[in-house]
């Protein structure tokens, strides 16, 4: 087999059979119900509104909720990005990416500034984002108090009465614990000056992105059936203690492969001699440092 | 010391369809003031504090918060009809506290004990960690738990700590009034006279108002100044507590003091 036969497998030309789907694979009336909690989603920022999230062709837990939104706001005219721990490559990305190839034929890329909609699971990209973009979260848990409160119907009463001292609970169960806020990931947030929100596990280092973001973020949480959103150039603030302030956190070095600073790297394990070294998560952004670097050369 | 009024039954009825929770329970409590609710199982006492702590709706009859206005008079107000539920939960979580029989009820198992007894600061507004822990460390001291159990669960205490532990959350944020409902049920009779004998304590120091739910006369006798005789969910008899424990009129109190062993 050649290579051309390789990639003609990988990516088969669009045929007779996907036309039985509908454009972006749901059908009209379902987009219609996602796009109404969507408006609803923005109207208030950062509460978690219900909606009747279908079966996707995909298990749960691998992106339903984040397909689903993606679904419901692309376009024919649209460019899509997916992002998997900020890499284009892995196989939720390439899997979701194909999807979205097959059901709507639009324009993908890998490149952040070209995308319309980005969906992205536990990373925001590196690259600032634009007014003209989307981005979509794939969330698994919606509900920032659920490990402290099981109970669904309480966690909504606090939500509706601002009721969040339990969220600091678990701040300070960190610091007693740890000597400080351990929380890494799904660090929480407090959107607009009233909800508290779960930003989806992104590392608490993408936390500052969140906030008064150009782009219109929306989070879609397929088994837990809710929809989320923080819309432009919306304030999101992490939580903490005056005595034990935020703080985002990283690695205090440059990307191995293209020496970019204040950026989020992976610690990539290379020997069992515990040997490790500190590359770019955002894949894209990677490149994009490395081709600038040798263009100026 | 006997304060001012804070809190008021009137004709307070329960009923679950047909059956009787209790009819027509008025009683009132002032500051300073423990007043002891006793009665067999199944009397209406647990319903009754159910109803009065905020936790159930009563099917007719008022629970009445007692609040002192500026020029010294007090104000009533119903907590199911006057208020509105963010209000009723913010007086249920910061003017009056509840401590459970079972102390797994009141607490957060899966939080340390610091944790547990700054909830409800950090649910008031506090946002200095260290200011917290200091104040979490200080109560442990006052219910008697070693401060070096500070950041343990309360999976790891024994029964009598972990009720202690219940009590330091509850007063934690200065309420006025405590409900308890059989505080020392489950507890051995060395830990319950300990256990009595703090919340006796903490009562006098703090000057707080205590709602009692007991089926035990002894914790009645100990801690109450006044008490209440429930039997088939009404409340036969009301009067201060030696009274009634000495010259009880009803033939149903009468019935229940000479139940004890006399020693």
């Amino acid at each position: 087999m050649s290579a051309q036969d390789l990639s003609s497998a990988a990516a088969p030309a669009p045929a007779e059979e996907e036309a039985d789907y509908n454009f972006a694979y749901l059908d009209e009336n379902t987009k219609r119900m996602i796009r109404r909690a969507l408006l609803k989603a923005v109207a208030i920022p950062g509460y978690q509104t219900p909606f009747a999230s279908r079966e996707m062709p995909m298990p749960y837990g691998w992106g339903t909720g984040g397909v689903q939104v993606t679904s419901a706001c692309l376009t024919e005219s649209d460019s899509l990005k997916v992002i998997d721990q900020g890499a284009d490559d892995t196989t939720n990305a390439v899997s979701i990416r194909k999807f979205f190839e097959r059901t709507a034929r639009v324009a993908t890329t890998t490149r952040t500034e070209e995308a319309t909609i980005i969906q992205t699971r536990h990373r925001i990209p590196e690259t600032p984002l634009t007014e003209n973009q989307i981005l979509v979260y794939q969330v698994p848990i919606p509900e920032p108090l659920r490990f402290l409160e099981p109970r669904e119907t309480e966690t909504r009463k606090m939500h509706a009465l601002e009721e969040y001292g339990l969220m600091h609970v678990k701040l300070y169960e960190d610091i007693a614990r740890h000597g400080h806020i351990a929380t890494a990931y799904a660090y929480p947030v407090q959107v607009g000056r009233r909800y508290v929100m779960d930003p989806s596990p992104i590392p608490k280092f993408d936390n500052p992105k969140l906030s008064n973001c150009p782009a219109l973020q929306l989070f879609g949480a397929g088994r837990e059936q809710r929809i989320y959103a923080v819309p432009p150039y919306t304030e999101a603030i992490s939580l903490d203690f005056e005595d034990h302030p935020f703080d985002p956190g990283g690695v205090d070095q440059p990307c191995a492969l293209c020496g970019a600073t204040g950026v989020y790297l992976d610690e990539v394990i290379t020997d069992d001699q515990g040997t490790r070294m500190y590359v770019c998560s955002d894949t894209d952004h990677c490149e994009k440092t490395r081709a600038d670097a040798e263009a100026a050369q | 010391m006997i304060g001012a009024p804070l809190f008021k039954l009137s004709g307070l009825t329960k009923l679950y369809g047909a059956r009787v929770g209790c009819r027509h329970a008025s009683l009132e409590v002032r500051a300073g003031e423990v007043l002891a609710v006793v009665g067999e199982s199944g009397s209406g006492k647990s319903t009754l504090l159910s109803c009065a702590s905020g936790q159930m709706l009563p099917t007719s009859g008022g629970v009445l918060h007692g609040a002192t206005s500026p020029d010294g008079r007090t104000v009533w107000r119903d907590i199911y009809q006057d208020l509105s539920e963010p209000e009723r939960r913010k007086l249920l979580r910061s003017e009056w506290a509840y401590v459970h029989q079972d102390a797994r009820d009141g607490l957060r198992m899966s939080v340390s004990a610091g944790g547990n007894i700054g909830e409800r600061m950090m649910a008031a507004g506090a946002r200095r960690y260290g200011a917290i822990r200091r104040e979490a460390e200080a109560w442990l001291a006052r219910v008697e738990i070693p401060t070096d159990r500070l950041d343990d669960r309360p999976t790891a205490f024994s029964g009598g700590m972990r009720q202690r532990l219940q009590i330091a959350r509850a007063l934690a944020t200065g309420p006025k009034l405590v409900f308890m409902d059989e505080p020392t049920g489950g507890l051995d009779v060395s830990v319950q006279a300990r256990l009595l004998d703090l919340v006796r304590r903490l009562v006098a120091e703090y000057d707080l108002a205590v709602i009692i739910v007991t089926h035990d006369l002894a914790v009645a006798r100990l801690l109450a100044h006044r008490m209440v005789v429930m039997k088939q969910g009404r409340i036969v008899e009301s009067g201060l507590t030696d009274q009634i424990l000495d010259d009880p009129l009803h033939p149903y109190s009468q019935l229940l003091v000479s139940s004890i062993l006399q020693t």
